[in-house]
C-alpha cells in the first residue's frame, strides 16, 4: 500500500535512531568517567535537537505515515528496514529523545562505578527505544523490541538496589513471556499476508473473527504486560524500585508507553472486531488497575514503590481511554502517555535527588525536608499536584479527556455512565496518595528524624536544570494543550474511522457489541 | 479584554511572591501583605461603576479544548464576592500582624504567604467564567489553606489539617470532577450562562442525569459545610484565630457557597431547577443542617468551635435563600454573603483579641470579663445580634428577606425553620454577652490585670463591627448588585 508513504529527502529517523549507537561505540575507547558524561550528555542533547527536525517538518494534516524510509535488508523472507512515524507516535518518539539528556543529567553524580558501561546502556536503550516507535516493518520492530531488553536488564542488574538480580530477572523474564506469543502473531501475519512483514499492510484486513481473537491475544498479553496492566503488574514495584534514577525514569516514561502504543499500532487496526468483542474486559481490567494501584499506592512506605503502584494506576486510566474508541478517549490516553512520562519521569527524578542526599527511600526518613530544601519542594509540589491530575496541569487534561470519552461511551449506547464512574475513585485515591506522600516530606510530623544539615544541600544548579524544563511542560500541556492535541488529531481520527469501517456486521449481529 | 481583571488577580499573586522572598523582615512581610491588600481593595472597587451600568467585563486566558477555557468574568454575582473579600483581606492583614506578634508565632513568613495565596483562589472564583476555571482555583485555595489550617503544627494541628485536605479534595474529586465532565460531554461547554435563568443544558437532556449532576455539585463543593460533609470546618478551628477568621468564616467557606449559589443559578438555572424541581427539596435538605448545626453549637463551650458551628448553620441560609427560587429568596441568600462575612469576622476578631490577651478559649470561664474588655465584647454582641437577625444589623436584612421568600414560595416549613433558627441562634450568642457583662468574676481569677486588646486588634474589630451595622442601615450599597443577579 505505497500510498500510505510520503517519502523525505533526509534519513531523519534513521539517523534518530543510530546516532546513539554511534556514540556508544565513541564511548568505548575513552578513559575519562567526566568525559565519557560529557560525550553522552552532548550525543543525547544533539538527537535531542535533531529530533525537532521531525516536529517542524511533520504535515498535521495527513494521516499517512510520514518520513519513511525503505530499504530492502532480508530479500529472501521479504524483511525490509522500513521506518516511518504518523502522529501517533511522533509525540513518543520527541518524548523519547527530549528526555534521554535528562536522564544522563541525573546520572552525573548518582552513578559512580562503570560510569563508561552504563552510558554506553543508556544510549543503546535509545536506540532501541527510537527504533521501536519508527519501525514499520515487523521484523525490526521485533528485533528492536527485544533489544530493548538487555540494556534496560543491565541497567537495574548491575546500578540497582540491593535486590537487584531478583528484580531483573524477574523484569527481563515477564517481558520476554509476553513477547513470545507476539513473535507467533507476527508469523501468522505474514503468512497471512502474502509474505509481507510490512505493518500498515497487516492493517484493516478481514481477517477471520477467530483468528482475530487469537491474534489479539497474543498482542494483549505482550502489551498487558509491557503497559503494564493489572494483573500483569508485578514486575514494575520491584524494577522500579531497584533501578537507578535513570533506569526508573527510562522504564516509567517510555517502556511502559510501549505497551500503549502497541495497542494502538497493532491490536486495533490488525483486529477490529476482535477488539470490539473484547474490550468490556480490557476496560474493566483498566479500572481495576486504577483502583488496585491507587489503594496500593496508598499503603507504600517506599517513596518509588509509591511512585510505581500510581504508575499502574495511571496507565489503567490510558487503557480505559484507547478502548471506549471514540475521539476524545485515544487522544486523552495519548497525551496522558506523554504527561505521564513527563510527571512520573519528574517524580522519579525527586526521589533519585533525596536518595542521593539521604541514601534512603523511605518515606519516613524524609520527613520534614521541606523546612530545609525550599527549591526541591517547589518543584516536588508541582510534580506532585499534576501527579493527582491537579487542574491547570497537564495529567489533568489528560484524564479530563480520557473520562469525558468514557462518559461519552456509555451516554452513546445510552447506558448509564457505571464506567467513568468506577474510575472516579481512582482519581480521588490518586490526591490522597500523593498528597500523603507531599505532606509527609513537606511537614512529617511531630517527630521527624533531624534533616537540618540539608540546608546545605538544596538542589545544585544540574538539578535544577533538569527538573525545570519537565515543570515547563506541565503547563504548557495543562494550559494550552491544543498544539500537542493537533499533532494527532488526524491519526486518531483515520484510526477511528477505519475501525468503524472493519466492523463486519457478524460481531454486531451476535450481539456482541454490548448494547 | 479587560485587563483590570488580570491585575485583581495577579496582585494577590505578586504580594505571595514578595513575602516569600522578601519575608525575612517583619516589618516588610507586612508591608507587602498591607499594600497588596490595599491595592486589591482599589482594583476591584474601581469595577463597580461599569458592573452596576450593566457590563460585564469578560478575559479570556487560555483554552484548554474547546468549550474549556480559562476566563474571567466581572458580574454582578462575582462582585459581590469580590468585594467582600477583598475588603475583609485588608481588614485581616492589620488584625493578623497584632495577633501574631502578640502571640509570637512561628513561620509568620508561610502564614503570611499562604493567607495572599488563597486569596489569589478566592478572587479567582469570584471572578470565574466557567465550571473549570472555578474548579481550578476552587482547588488552589483548597491546597493553599491546608499549611494555614496545620499551622501548630502539632498533633492536633496535624489531624486537623489531614480532616481538612482529605474531606476538601475527595468530595471534589469524587463529585464535583465527574459532574463537570458529564456536564461537558452533555452540553460541549462548562461555561456559565449570562442570566441566572436559563442555565447551559439544552433541551431533551436526560433528566435523570441532570439531577445527578445537581446532587453531585452541591456535595462536591463540600466547602460549603452542607451535612453531612461539613466536618472538615469544626476541625479546622485548631488554626491560628485570623485564619479561622478570614478563611474559615470567610473566604474558604464563601468559596464554597459562592460556587454552589453560582453552579445553581448559572449552570442549572432556575428554570431547569423549576422544571426538575430541584429547588425546594434542597431547601428542606440544607434546612436540615440550619437546624442541626445550630443545636450542635449550643452545645460547645469552645467559643471558637461554637462559631464554626454557627457558621455551619449560616452557610446554609445561603443556599436555602437560593434554592427558594424566588427573588427575594435568592436575595436574601445572596446578600448573606456578605451580612454574614462582616458580623462573623467580627465575632473571630472578638474571639482572637480574647484569647490574646487572656488566653482563655472556653465560654464558660469568659464570666465577668466583658467589664474588663468593653470594646471587644461590645462589638461581640452587635455582631450576635447580626447572626440572630435583629435590625439594625445586617443579618437582618437576610432574615427579611428569607423570610419573604419562603412565602412567596408557599414554603410553611421552610419558614418555620427560619423562625426556629433564629430561636436558636438567640439562644446560643446571647449566653456569651449576658455571662461577660453580667456574669461573677471567679473568685481565684479576678481578671486584675486584664485590659482590652491592643490597638492593632481593636482597630479591625471595630471597623468590621461598624460595617455590619453600615451595610444593615443602609443596605441599598449591596442590594443592587443582588438585585442585579435577579435581574
Amino acid at each position: 500500500m505505497d500510498q500510505l508513504l510520503i517519502n523525505s529527502g533526509f534519513p531523519i529517523l534513521s539517523v534518530l535512531t543510530f546516532l546513539p549507537l554511534v556514540g556508544a561505540l565513541l564511548l568505548l575507547p575513552l578513559r575519562s568517567e567526566e568525559w565519557c558524561r560529557r560525550v553522552s550528555l552532548g550525543f543525547t542533547s544533539l538527537i535531542a535537537l535533531l529530533s525537532l527536525k521531525l516536529l517542524f517538518g511533520f504535515d498535521k494534516t495527513t494521516a499517512k505515515f510520514q518520513f519513511v524510509e525503505h530499504k530492502v535488508w532480508i530479500d529472501t523472507f521479504n524483511i525490509n528496514y522500513t521506518m516511518g512515524i504518523d502522529g501517533i507516535s511522533l509525540l513518543l518518539i520527541l518524548l523519547t529523545t527530549l528526555i534521554m539528556p535528562f536522564c544522563v543529567l541525573a546520572s552525573w553524580s548518582y552513578i559512580k562505578t562503570r560510569v563508561k558501561s552504563f552510558m554506553i546502556c543508556l544510549l543503546i536503550m535509545e536506540t532501541a527505544m527510537v527504533g521501536v516507535f519508527a519501525a514499520l516493518d515487523f521484523v525490526l520492530f521485533y528485533i528492536l523490541w527485544e533489544a530493548m531488553l538487555i540494556p534496560m536488564y543491565m541497567l537495574i542488574g548491575i546500578w540497582g538496589g540491593p535486590r537487584k538480580i531478583y528484580a531483573s530477572i524477574k523484569f527481563f523474564l515477564y517481558t520476554l513471556a509476553g513477547s513470545i506469543l507476539l513473535l507467533v502473531a507476527i508469523i501468522w501475519l505474514y503468512v497471512a499476508n502474502d509474505h509481507s512483514f510490512f505493518i500498515p499492510d497487516m492493517m484493516w484486513q478481514h481477517y477471520s473473527v477467530t483468528a482475530q481473537v487469537c491474534l489479539f491475544i497474543a498482542f494483549f498479553l505482550a502489551f498487558a504486560i509491557k503497559v503494564p496492566m493489572f494483573p500483569f503488574h508485578t514486575w514494575l514495584p520491584a524494577a522500579h524500585v531497584e533501578a537507578p534514577t535513570a533506569g526508573s525514569v527510562i522504564l516509567a516514561s517510555i517502556l511502559l508507553k510501549m505497551g500503549t502504543y502497541g495497542f494502538l499500532r497493532f491490536a486495533l487496526p490488525i483486529t477490529p472486531e476482535a477488539t470490539v468483542i473484547l474490550m468490556p474486559y480490557v476496560l474493566w481490567l483498566s479500572i481495576a488497575g486504577i483502583i488496585y494501584g491507587g489503594f496500593t499506592a496508598l499503603g507504600q512506605s517506599d517513596m518509588k514503590k509509591l511512585i510505581a503502584y500510581s504508575s499502574v494506576g495511571h496507565m489503567g486510566f490510558v487503557t480505559l481511554g484507547i478502548f471506549v474508541m471514540n475521539v476524545d478517549g485515544i487522544e486523552g490516553a495519548i497525551l496522558q502517555m506523554i504527561n505521564h512520562g513527563i510527571t512520573t519521569g519528574a517524580l522519579f527524578l525527586c526521589v533519585g535527588m533525596i536518595y542521593e542526599r539521604t541514601h534512603s527511600r523511605e518515606l519516613l526518613s524524609a520527613t520534614g525536608i521541606g523546612k530545609y530544601m525550599p527549591i526541591f519542594i517547589t518543584f516536588l509540589g508541582f510534580f506532585s499536584l499534576s501527579s493527582f491530575a491537579f487542574p491547570g496541569t497537564n495529567s489533568f487534561v489528560g484524564e479530563f479527556m480520557i473520562l469525558s470519552g468514557a462518559f461519552q461511551f456509555s451516554t452513546s449506547q445510552n447506558q448509564f455512565p457505571y464506567l467513568a464512574l468506577a474510575a472516579i475513585p481512582g482519581a480521588v485515591l490518586a490526591a490522597a496518595y500523593m498528597l500523603r506522600m507531599l505532606q509527609k516530606i513537606v511537614w512529617g510530623g511531630t517527630n521527624n528524624p533531624d534533616l537540618a544539615w540539608l540546608r546545605d544541600f538544596d538542589l545544585n544548579v544540574r538539578e535544577i536544570v533538569t527538573l525545570a524544563p519537565f515543570l515547563f511542560f506541565v503547563f504548557w500541556i495543562g494550559l494550552g494543550p491544543q498544539p500537542f492535541l493537533e499533532l494527532m488529531h488526524t491519526s486518531v481520527s483515520e484510526l477511528l474511522t477505519q475501525f468503524d469501517l472493519h466492523q463486519t456486521g457478524a460481531v454486531a449481529a451476535a450481539g456482541l457489541l454490548g448494547n | 479584554m479587560d485587563f483590570t481583571l488580570l491585575i485583581a488577580l495577579v496582585i494577590p499573586l505578586i504580594g505571595t511572591l514578595g513575602v516569600m522572598f522578601k519575608g525575612a523582615s517583619e516589618n516588610v512581610r507586612e508591608g507587602i501583605s498591607s499594600v497588596s491588600s490595599i491595592l486589591l481593595l482599589i482594583t476591584v472597587g474601581s469595577m463597580i461603576p461599569s458592573v452596576l451600568s450593566g457590563k460585564t467585563l469578560t478575559l479570556h486566558m487560555f483554552t484548554i479544548l474547546p468549550g474549556i477555557t480559562v476566563t474571567l468574568r466581572a458580574d454582578a454575582m462575582s462582585m459581590i464576592f469580590a468585594l467582600v473579600a477583598s475588603s475583609l483581606w485588608t481588614i485581616a492583614v492589620f488584625y493578623s500582624m497584632g495577633y501574631m506578634r502578640g502571640l509570637n508565632e512561628h513561620a509568620q513568613t508561610r502564614f503570611n504567604a499562604c493567607f495572599a495565596l488563597a486569596i489569589f483562589g478566592a478572587i479567582g472564583v469570584a471572578f470565574s467564567d466557567n465550571l473549570f476555571t472555578m474548579y481550578l482555583f476552587y482547588e488552589i485555595v483548597s491546597i493553599c489553606t491546608y499549611p494555614l489550617v496545620a499551622h501548630h503544627q502539632d498533633e492536633e494541628g496535624y489531624n486537623g489539617g489531614r480532616k481538612y485536605i482529605v474531606y476538601l479534595t475527595t468530595t471534589a474529586k469524587a463529585f464535583l470532577l465527574p459532574a463537570i465532565i458529564l456536564i461537558y460531554v452533555l452540553t460541549g461547554t462548562l461555561d456559565f450562562a449570562t442570566n441566572a435563568s436559563t442555565g447551559i443544558f439544552p433541551a431533551g437532556v436526560n433528566e435523570t442525569l441532570v439531577t445527578l449532576l445537581y446532587i453531585f455539585c452541591i456535595f462536591g463543593f463540600a466547602k460549603n459545610g452542607v451535612m453531612p460533609f461539613h466536618h472538615w470546618l469544626p476541625g479546622a478551628m485548631v488554626a491560628p484565630t485570623p485564619v479561622s477568621a478570614l478563611l474559615h468564616a470567610v473566604a474558604v467557606v464563601k468559596v464554597g457557597v459562592f460556587c454552589t449559589t453560582r453552579t445553581m443559578l448559572y449552570t442549572f438555572g432556575t428554570e431547569t431547577m423549576h422544571a426538575l424541581n430541584l429547588g425546594i427539596p434542597t431547601a428542606y435538605f440544607v434546612g436540615f443542617t440550619v437546624i442541626a448545626a445550630s443545636i450542635i453549637a449550643l452545645s460547645k463551650d469552645n467559643l471558637k468551635s461554637r462559631l464554626a458551628y454557627s457558621t455551619v448553620s449560616q452557610l446554609s441560609y445561603i443556599i436555602m435563600g437560593v434554592a427558594l427560587l424566588t427573588d427575594p429568596g435568592i436575595q436574601g441568600g445572596l446578600i448573606h454573603i456578605v451580612n454574614h462575612a462582616f458580623s462573623k469576622i467580627t465575632l473571630f476578631f472578638c474571639a482572637g483579641a480574647i484569647y490574646v490577651v487572656t488566653h482563655k478559649k472556653c465560654i464558660s470561664e469568659m464570666e465577668g470579663l466583658g467589664k474588663s474588655m468593653p470594646f471587644t465584647f461590645g462589638a461581640f454582641a452587635v455582631a450576635s445580634l447580626s447572626m440572630i437577625g435583629a435590625p439594625p444589623v445586617a443579618g437582618f436584612i437576610t432574615k427579611w428577606n428569607l423570610l419573604i421568600g419562603s412565602v412567596q414560595a408557599h414554603q410553611l416549613g421552610i419558614l418555620l425553620i427560619l423562625i426556629a433558627s433564629t430561636m436558636l441562634n438567640a439562644a446560643y450568642f446571647v449566653p456569651v454577652t449576658y455571662k461577660a457583662f453580667f456574669g461573677k468574676r471567679p473568685v481565684t481569677e479576678p481578671f486584675s490585670g486584664i485590659k482590652e486588646a491592643p490597638l492593632s486588634m481593636l482597630i479591625p474589630i471595630l471597623i468590621a463591627c461598624t460595617i455590619s451595622v453600615l451595610i444593615g442601615i443602609f443596605p441599598n450599597f449591596m442590594l443592587q448588585f443582588v438585585k442585579a443577579v435577579t435581574g
